[in-house]
């Protein structure tokens, strides 16, 4: 079973327009996420919250890689799955604010961020407890013979539980459409993957033991990455097999806001070596390197987005806090 | 009327569902080729095929999970656990999952899917597999718990529990598959949350569930004949919701209490059902809520040792002639 190793950034194959959109959302997640970590520090956010920041180009290369029907769930680092998908960041900050307008009502806060609408699936907080929701997602697409592709995203650490192993046994042996996606960020909470992972190739985890396909990639490169998020998903849809994807990225903020950037698990050198790789530098590169547009105007379009931001921010806080009688609904449905 | 074995009324239902809802498969371990480890799901897989009879790996906590996913879009899974000392290990899923995925997704998500397999005790099996769990799950909000006793209530309690839109444990008992029962053959359901009064008596209310009940009904027989005590006996039939009005009334009227269950006494429905006596009916009781329940040991192999930490008969006699007095 063939397992490649990082695809080298190569000339898109989306068109100009839909690149800006890719940077729109790269550029969304980024300015949310440090506008939310403002927030965090002043109080107004409470709990865990595991920022993506440094990991963008996974769920942007997913979102159009994807069509819109197609299933999304994650893990808790679960705030940028639904910007791409288009959820209103307002309603996303509304939910870390605890208020009514959240995407759960005020009821997941940060770790639980669903978009049934948008097919968004959550936001799940326990460490590899999504990946046989995934997996029961495919079954019903094969089980309706839809053409759907569900994409599950998980850490490195996640690929450690049992849930993985079970999953991935069902979906190669009934040949389910969906790709699990292992965004690799190199560090569950403070423990290097070297140091809980007997093979560090992970994407040689899953072809010896599962048949199923295994790839890498370098998951800063959102070209790269998406390109062979395209090739799972086609594989997905046309031969109901699943794939897994080892996306190589990095977090550049602590494991979630209660712990520093680097300390004892990783040095500040090893950080600021990885920023030079920043995914959203990466792609502005790129576009300058092919002609696609210029620096000014990609300027222009962060200060939009910034603004958006900062709207839907201010939305959200000024939204009302959910009723009192709220905590008892949800519960049961009728 | 048909007299038919518990484990064939579970059979009918879910035949039944299965013909008129598309959207229903079953899945678990042996549930095709081999027919069910007890003969549940006999026939079902040459009836259904493979595709909505599916046989799993031996993997219960990520098949319990995938039951959540295919739920969450709209299929309508059955998932059988060989036994319920086996969904212990899918406990994450059922109650991280199945239980809380409406509530976290602020009411995006319905999670219709059947948890269904024996749970409870049977012969000489054992720590590990004797054991009933229907605490840890009736503690978690979200959740459903139905404990049948009967053919007849297995097969109406499993169709109205296929049919829900939350998530159930449906909790059977290894030794009553082979019990046989009056099952109608036109289509009836029995709601969930509606307990059930089945014996009347009016010196003292018995409360129980699933293969308890046969105990309790054996003792009020015992007791009947020996004492002169007549016993009400309260079926709860669903733990959660749980309708504690026939209880209720039940008391106001025999002013006295037994609360017989096979799971072990610390936190149970026991327990929990003697706490919601003494907040609502106290000024009912003529004698403090008694509990039988199985010995607070895990439970042991030896015929001898077992019988000994089991809920009997005369055990359920014992604690009744003690809240009416008439032993010590």
């Amino acid at each position: 079973m063939a397992t490649t190793s990082i695809a080298p950034a190569t000339a898109s194959s989306l068109p100009k327009e839909e690149l800006l959109q890719a940077y729109r959302e790269m550029l969304l997640i980024r300015r949310f996420e440090e506008r939310m970590a403002q927030m965090y520090q002043q109080g107004k956010i409470g709990g865990f919250c595991h920022l993506y920041i440094g990991q963008e180009a996974v769920a942007v290369a997913a979102q159009h890689a994807l069509r819109p029907d197609d299933y999304m769930i994650t893990s808790y680092r679960d705030h940028a799955h639904p910007l791409v998908r288009g959820t209103d960041p307002m309603r996303c900050a509304a939910e870390l604010f605890g208020k009514e307008a959240g995407v759960a009502r005020g009821k997941g806060g940060s770790m639980h961020f669903f978009d049934v609408e948008r097919n968004m699936y959550g936001g799940h907080g326990i460490v590899g407890g999504q990946i046989p929701v995934a997996t029961g997602m495919a079954f019903a697409s094969k089980y309706r013979e839809e053409d759907r592709v569900t994409m599950c995203f998980f850490g490195e650490a996640a690929m450690n539980q049992g849930t993985f192993h079970e999953s991935l046994n069902m979906a190669s042996l009934w040949g389910l459409p969906v790709i699990y996606v292992c965004e690799n960020n190199q560090y569950g909470m403070g423990t290097a993957l070297e140091r809980a992972s007997a093979v560090t190739d992970l994407s040689r985890r899953t072809a010896g033991a599962y048949n199923i396909e295994g790839y890498a990639v370098d998951a800063m490169d959102f070209f790269a990455t998406y390109e062979l998020f395209k090739k799972c998903a086609d594989k997905a849809r046309q031969e109901n097999r699943p794939t897994f994807i080892d996306a190589i990225c990095y977090r550049f903020r602590g494991h979630s806001m209660s712990d520093p950037v680097h300390s004892h698990y990783r040095t500040k050198e090893e950080v600021e070596e990885m920023r030079k790789k920043d995914p959203i530098r990466v792609m502005v590169r790129h576009f300058d390197e092919n002609g696609l547009y210029e620096e000014a105007f990609l300027k222009d379009v962060d200060k939009e987005v910034k603004e958006h931001v900062n709207d839907a921010v201010k939305r959200a806080v000024e939204s009302p806090d959910p009723g009192l009688e709220t905590r008892w609904e949800d519960v049961y449905t009728d | 009327m048909p007299v038919i074995e518990f484990r064939e009324a579970l059979n009918q239902a879910m035949c039944e569902e299965m013909e008129r809802d598309e959207s229903i498969f079953l899945m678990g371990e042996e549930v095709g080729l081999y027919n069910g480890a007890y003969k549940v799901s006999k026939g079902m897989m040459d009836r259904f095929g493979a595709r909505r009879v599916v046989d799993s790996p031996i993997t219960e906590n990520s098949f319990v999970g995938l039951g959540v996913g295919a739920a969450n879009v709209g299929l309508r899974p059955i998932i059988e656990v060989m036994t319920f000392n086996f969904a212990i290990i899918a406990l994450d899923q059922i109650i991280n999952n199945a239980a809380k995925m409406r509530y976290m997704s602020g009411g995006q998500l319905k999670t219709p899917m059947v948890i269904r397999g024996p749970g409870g005790a049977a012969h000489n099996l054992a720590c590990q597999h004797s054991q009933a769990i229907e605490s840890f799950l009736v503690h978690t909000p979200g959740l459903k718990v139905v404990t049948p006793s009967t053919p007849y209530e297995g097969k109406g309690l499993l169709k109205s529990a296929i049919r829900d839109d939350n998530p159930v444990c449906f909790i059977e008992s290894e030794v009553m598959y082979g019990m046989k029962g009056e099952v109608p053959e036109e289509e009836y359901l029995i709601p969930l949350g509606v307990s059930n009064k089945i014996r009347d008596g009016g010196d003292c209310t018995l409360v129980s569930y699933s293969k308890m009940i046969h105990v309790c009904m054996e003792a009020a027989q015992k007791l009947s004949e020996g004492d002169g005590v007549e016993c009400d006996i309260i079926d709860l039939r669903t733990l959660r919701p749980l309708d504690m009005n026939p209880v209720y009334e039940s008391i106001a009227k025999t002013n006295r209490v037994v609360i017989v269950t096979e799971a072990w006494p610390m936190c149970s429905m026991a327990s929990e059902i003697s706490s919601l006596v003494a907040e609502h009916v106290f000024d009912d009781l003529d004698a403090p809520p008694a509990r039988v329940s199985s010995e607070d040991i895990p439970r042991p192999y030896a015929s001898n040792l077992e019988h000994a930490a089991s809920v009997t008969p005369e055990k359920v006699v014992q604690a009744v002639k003690k809240v009416c007095y008439l032993a010590d």
